[in-house]
């Protein structure tokens, strides 16, 4: 059962706490902005090679926003932990509103301070020089964006679940996130690397995320784009519902 | 009955937290649940506000199963926790105001249904304020306000004048008997303070380990006592002497508090001469007495042997819970 007004209300809280925790927001941009700053340009300026027929800027811009994404998306976990040590979760959870609708709300929380972190991320860049191809394909980049916050708001909420206290969650998610950066095709291809590698790889969503903005942005995809789409989106699915599960059955910490 | 509970139980592995609790409160009523920590006061509540399954048997609030019917349980009731659960980063009335959406109170009502609780709990200049901000007596009455702002038929009050100074209880208790009265909600609150349960409550039933041992209206259950209290102090041990006036047929009930004998006897006033002779013969040294009608403290000794705020008890309990945790519930 969907209770919308839950939902706005989960989603508006989210925002409200988003734009005025500043120091949030500048944490959450931080780390993305170095990484587009150095590598984009520090590292970029020594690479001459060209990386799937574009600079090496061009190459990383997209792995970054993917980056962006998945530190500020997990992080959405990190409100469910606070929300429960701090009592407010109990308020919610005795309201007559779904698990479903509440989970769902936070989804749309996370996944709106995802896309203002990303897009930011995307001017930035093309400040610094980054092109885009077709104008008309942000749209269709926009949707890999969005699954990829869902996917890891999910893994987020998922991990909130089963993680209660906040530094245990901070933890787990920086070792699972570097990682998964890592072991994408985000920062360099992975033709290089030997074929264990590359199959991990397969099973990483950010690569299939990151794989879908650089076609739609660059024009350049390693895979399909219907490849990346479809593989993200059940991504989505399965994990979304292990969230929703996950978020039921647990007590509420209660 | 609006409430209405049967056998209900809790079981935490071995460790019986709620024991067969069976009570019902009636529409209107301020209904307490009095008894040290530890002695599963919020545990019953948590399994009446849904949030925790009972092991076994049954409740129902204005008619609604606990177990099956969570969703019309949670639409009639209104909750203070015990713990702060306020969105410190938010403003008081936007608490509010996510509160009235999160129980679809109808918009055109919304914002005078806010300003009215704002008004009932004193905090109409300070709504506009982070949460963070407030003072522990100013969020506490924000709770209140916000459990009562959706008009719940059923309020629960979780040891709600908890960490408050004596002033701002007294404001406390007196915001509740107001909306009591102004309202007509039914009330059940838990508390670990005798004068809370005396001034608020119609009834009373005492909560020991996991158990309801007494339950009446306060004035009954010190009625039930009988007589007067006479409380001695003797040079040496009250142990000895208490069995000494135990032999005492009049004596009603005899009990060791703080150090003092507490002697339960009809018309008091008369006994107390006939004590001290007695004592005298038996070699007794009585250093000073007092008479005093029954309080709702001395009813809880009798039943559970123990005062309320017993350190030691509250330290036992304490204990009782952490082994039982700790061995899975061995006891």
């Amino acid at each position: 059962m969907i209770d919308s007004n839950a939902i706005y209300v989960v989603w508006l809280r989210e925002m409200k706490r988003f734009a005025r925790a500043r120091s949030r927001v500048i944490g959450i941009l931080v780390m993305p902005l170095f990484f587009l700053l150095g590598l984009g340009i520090g590292l970029g300026s020594l690479i001459s090679q060209e990386i799937a027929g574009g600079s090496y800027l061009q190459f990383i811009v997209p792995g970054i926003i993917g980056m962006a994404l998945m530190s500020t998306a997990s992080s959405s976990g990190f409100s469910t932990i606070w929300d429960r040590q701090f009592g407010f979760l109990k308020e919610i959870m005795v309201t007559p509103n779904s698990r479903a609708s509440i989970v769902v709300g936070r989804m749309l929380g996370g996944s709106t301070t995802a896309m203002v972190s990303a897009l930011i991320v995307t001017m930035v860049s093309l400040l610094i020089g980054f092109r885009i191809q077709f104008t008309i394909a942000i749209l269709l980049a926009i949707v890999f964006m969005l699954l990829i916050a869902l996917v890891f708001i999910s893994i987020g909420l998922i991990l909130a679940s089963v993680i209660t206290d906040l530094q245990g969650f901070g933890m787990i998610t920086s070792f699972l996130t570097m990682p998964l950066l890592f072991l994408s095709n985000g920062l360099f291809p992975l033709s290089q690397f030997p074929k264990v590698v590359q199959e991990i790889a397969y099973f990483n969503p950010l690569s299939y995320g990151i794989d879908g903005i650089r076609g739609a942005l660059g024009g350049v995809s390693t895979l399909p784009m219907t490849t990346d789409l479809g593989v993200l989106a059940l991504f989505v699915v399965v994990l979304a519902s292990i969230a929703v599960y996950a978020f039921s059955k647990s007590e509420a910490g209660v | 009955m609006i409430i209405e509970t049967k056998g209900l139980t809790k079981q935490f592995g071995n460790f019986k937290a709620v024991d067969g609790i069976s009570f019902g409160v009636s529409e209107g009523e301020i209904f307490g649940l009095l008894g040290p920590n530890g002695a599963g006061k919020t545990t019953t509540i948590k399994m009446l506000i849904t949030l925790l399954a009972p092991t076994s048997g049954e409740a129902y609030i204005a008619g609604a199963d606990i177990k099956n019917n969570k969703r019309k349980v949670r639409e009639n009731i209104g909750v203070v926790f015990q713990d702060p659960s306020l969105d410190d980063e938010l403003t008081g009335r936007e608490n509010l105001q996510f509160h009235a959406i999160l129980y679809r109170v109808d918009k055109s009502k919304r914002e005078g249904k806010i300003q009215e609780m704002l008004k009932l709990v004193e905090l109409e200049d300070k709504a506009d304020i982070l949460v963070k901000n407030y003072s522990g007596g100013m969020k506490r009455r924000l709770e209140i306000g916000r459990g009562l702002l959706h008009e719940p038929k059923v309020l629960f009050l979780d040891e709600p004048t908890i960490g408050l100074d004596t002033q701002t209880r007294r404001h406390m208790w007196e915001y509740i008997e107001r909306l009591n009265k102004q309202h007509g909600t039914t009330i059940i609150l838990t508390t670990h303070y005798i004068e809370e349960a005396d001034y608020l409550c119609d009834r009373v039933a005492f909560v020991d380990h996991g158990k309801i041992v007494a339950l009446d209206t306060p004035d009954t259950l010190k009625k039930k006592m009988g007589g007067d209290i006479i409380a001695l102090k003797v040079k040496g041990s009250p142990n000895v002497a208490i069995r000494k006036f135990n032999r005492i047929s009049w004596i009603k009930a005899a009990a060791i508090h703080d150090d003092l004998i507490n002697l339960t006897v009809e018309n008091g006033d008369r006994r107390l001469p006939e004590i001290v002779i007695f004592a005298q013969k038996h070699g007794i040294a009585v250093i000073s007495t007092d008479i005093r009608k029954p309080s709702l403290e001395d009813v809880f000794i009798k039943y559970t042997g123990k005062t309320i705020r017993d350190e030691e008890g509250n330290w036992k309990d304490a204990m009782r819970l952490r082994h039982a945790a700790w061995s899975g519930g061995r006891k």
